[in-house]
């Protein structure tokens, strides 16, 4: 069974007046079949977390660990941990102009999968998953996230996630400008890839919104760059009704 | 993309109507000429010549540039079609419009031979005109007529490799009703610098179709040149270029729109990568009072891979009638960012294949615009290669 394990993991980025750190010490498991929700103010450092996992050049890990069924993961470039399993659904997906979604979803199915996918199966497949999402056929050959409004990227992160089947999916804010519509094709799809029992899914958000459609198993505030507090289901109610104030309170924060 | 511009790179491009300042005709130091001596020597501050690196053109702009150096020009063509070579004084040569700019008037008055390729009229070939020009070092000054009689049909390859010097004006004659699509190809050795005026003659109700596609050479500087012979014609200009390290690949367009009815487009797109890559591309459209009903349009994309890379890219178009379909321009320089790269690794893609994808992507509907497998292959296993040197 697939396990993330992070460990005191400490991360900064370059500050105009120097490194700043963002995360300060993190410590979280994620087992395949977990749903853990990540949850704190901004500023928190929720996405720094997101981007370190992905490898962004941005963020540099000064300490700490993170093993994917015990490989390190801090080691692997970002398309090794991609194909490693772990896949991050981005809050600003990137538009990448030449380059069409079919093309780039096969080429990404065929790194991750380590062969290119039967064509025949494939365009069925993609087909399937478009429709789930309810995404229209012509975004297939439209230029990846070029144009696309918010809730079309969106999906077409949801449709990635459906299509490469990682181990580990982290989502930062996927919820964050959708309409209560999109919302619900998003959870649905992510829905989808947790019921397969294959999947450990870290869920990184701003709001509980999105847990009335996604019940996590875990729920973990973030504050000051590490987990200030874990609990179940029940602590997100609590943050529903007291907000984050508890947390903020007493640390520098932005 | 636009917001995306690298530093040091220019688009600043105009749309002018009616009574402009200074309009696209007037802005060149010297009224097109057949003579050398009509134009005075550059000194690189002339609008025509501010982006050239003069130094690098080796005498081709001064007169100090003589013509010691072999130019081997080996022409297959299909049966039906006349290959000639002839003398200066042949009343077939510099019809299509005379040379703009120094170098060009220089390869003019230079030259000692020339070839002429005619294709009679009502003929249509199903196999393109090959046309292979391979430099042997050192200076030469080149010309080339190629004519299609009435509703002629044609394609013509003309391949550059080699090393040279070279200056040269080809001349496209195409006659009412005739098609010509011609594939200028710059695939020259490093050293090579490469300086030619391509002028178009396009006849009532002709289809003209350039397809330039520049890789190599040191120095390379083309200009595309459209004139109409009468109303209905129509030119396809479209261009693809890879600019590397300390590579200066110029592209100067002029589409006179001097008939009424008559169409252009035009598509120009550039990858750069590596210190001192430098792509220029001008492109100059005039509609002229008596084009009415014309239709044009320009657009010239660069994508920069790697830091240290410079565009200018600069459409400018000045229209002197209301009365047309259409007339527009744009043009745009992105950068394949870190953030690009990223997003496509963190589908685990590696680096190389991710700056492949989205080179082939950004290049794909001009590389189907030429028509001939043999030379598109060609092309996109040229464009890997450059990309293989980018990340080797």
């Amino acid at each position: 069974m697939a396990t993330l394990e992070i460990h005191d993991l400490h991360v900064s980025v370059e500050a105009d007046n120097g490194p700043q750190e963002i995360l300060r010490g993190v410590n979280l498991t994620v087992k395949q079949g977990e749903t853990h929700a990540i949850m704190g103010p901004n500023g928190s450092g929720k996405s720094t977390l997101a981007y370190s996992l992905a490898g962004h050049p941005k963020y540099t890990v000064t300490g700490g660990t993170v093993t994917l069924d015990g490989e390190n993961v801090l080691e692997m470039s970002v398309d090794e941990r991609a194909r490693a399993g772990v896949f991050l659904a981005m809050q600003y997906p990137v538009e990448v102009p030449g380059v069409s979604v079919s093309n780039f979803l096969r080429t990404s199915a065929t790194a991750i999968r380590g062969e290119a996918p039967k064509l025949r199966l494939w365009v069925k497949e993609v087909k399937a998953a478009m429709e789930r999402l309810s995404i229209d056929p012509v975004f297939a050959e439209r230029n990846v996230n070029e144009g696309f409004s918010g809730g079309e990227k969106k999906r077409h992160e949801i449709l990635q996630l459906e299509l490469l089947r990682p181990k580990i999916a982290v989502l930062d804010e996927t919820d964050s400008g959708l309409d209560v519509d999109a919302l619900r094709v998003v959870s649905d799809g992510v829905n989808r890839v947790r019921e397969s029992g294959e999947v450990g899914t870290l869920l990184i958000t701003h709001y509980t919104r999105i847990l009335r459609y996604i019940k996590p198993d875990f729920v973990h505030v973030f504050a000051h760059g590490r987990i200030a507090e874990s609990g179940g289901a029940e602590l997100a109610d609590k943050l529903e009704n007291e907000g984050y104030e508890a947390y903020v309170k007493g640390g520098a924060t932005s | 993309m636009a917001e995306n511009t690298p530093a040091g790179s220019t688009t600043d491009g105009a749309i002018q109507v009616g009574g402009a300042p200074q309009p696209i005709d007037a802005r060149v130091s010297a009224p097109a000429s057949y003579d050398v001596a009509d134009f005075p020597v550059p000194h690189g501050r002339e609008e025509e010549w501010r982006f050239t690196p003069l130094e690098r053109l080796r005498g081709l702009h001064d007169g100090t540039a003589e013509a010691k150096g072999g130019l081997r020009i080996d022409v297959d063509a299909p049966e039906g079609v006349t290959v000639e070579t002839v003398d200066r004084q042949d009343p077939r040569l510099g019809r299509a419009g005379k040379p703009v700019d120094r170098v060009a008037a220089q390869a003019y008055s230079a030259f000692e031979k020339a070839s002429v390729i005619s294709v009679p009229k009502d003929t249509v070939l199903t196999e393109p005109v090959r046309i292979g020009v391979h430099g042997e070092g050192g200076v030469a000054f080149a010309h080339q007529v190629i004519e299609l009689g009435a509703f002629a049909e044609a394609l013509v390859v003309i391949d550059h490799t080699g090393d040279a010097t070279l200056a040269a004006n080809v001349e496209f004659v195409v006659g009412d009703g005739a098609k010509l699509t011609v594939v200028s190809v710059q695939d020259w050795d490093d050293e090579a610098v490469h300086v030619a005026q391509h002028t178009a003659l396009v006849g009532r109700d002709a289809s003209f179709k350039s397809v330039i596609v520049t890789f190599g050479g040191d120095l390379v500087r083309l200009q595309p040149r459209i004139t109409y012979a009468g109303p209905g014609g129509e030119a396809e200009l479209y261009g693809l270029y890879f600019t590397d390290d300390g590579q200066h690949q110029e592209h100067r367009l002029f589409v006179d729109h001097d008939a009424p009815h008559c169409r252009s487009n035009v598509v120009y797109k550039g990858a750069l990568q590596g210190q001192g890559a430098h792509a220029v591309w001008i492109g100059d459209v005039l509609i002229r009072a008596a084009a009415e009903g014309t239709d044009t349009y320009e657009l010239n994309r660069n994508l920069v891979l790697t830091d240290g890379a410079r565009v200018d890219s600069v459409p400018n178009l000045e229209i002197e009638t209301g009365e047309i379909v259409g007339a527009g321009h744009a043009s745009a320089t992105g950068r394949f960012d870190d953030e690009q790269l990223f997003y496509l690794m963190a589908r685990g893609i590696p680096a190389d294949e991710a700056r492949r994808l989205v080179v082939r992507g950004f290049f794909a509907e001009l590389v189907q615009q030429i028509g001939i497998p043999d030379v598109e292959e060609r092309l996109l296993t040229k464009i890997e290669a450059e990309l293989e040197a980018s990340v080797g």
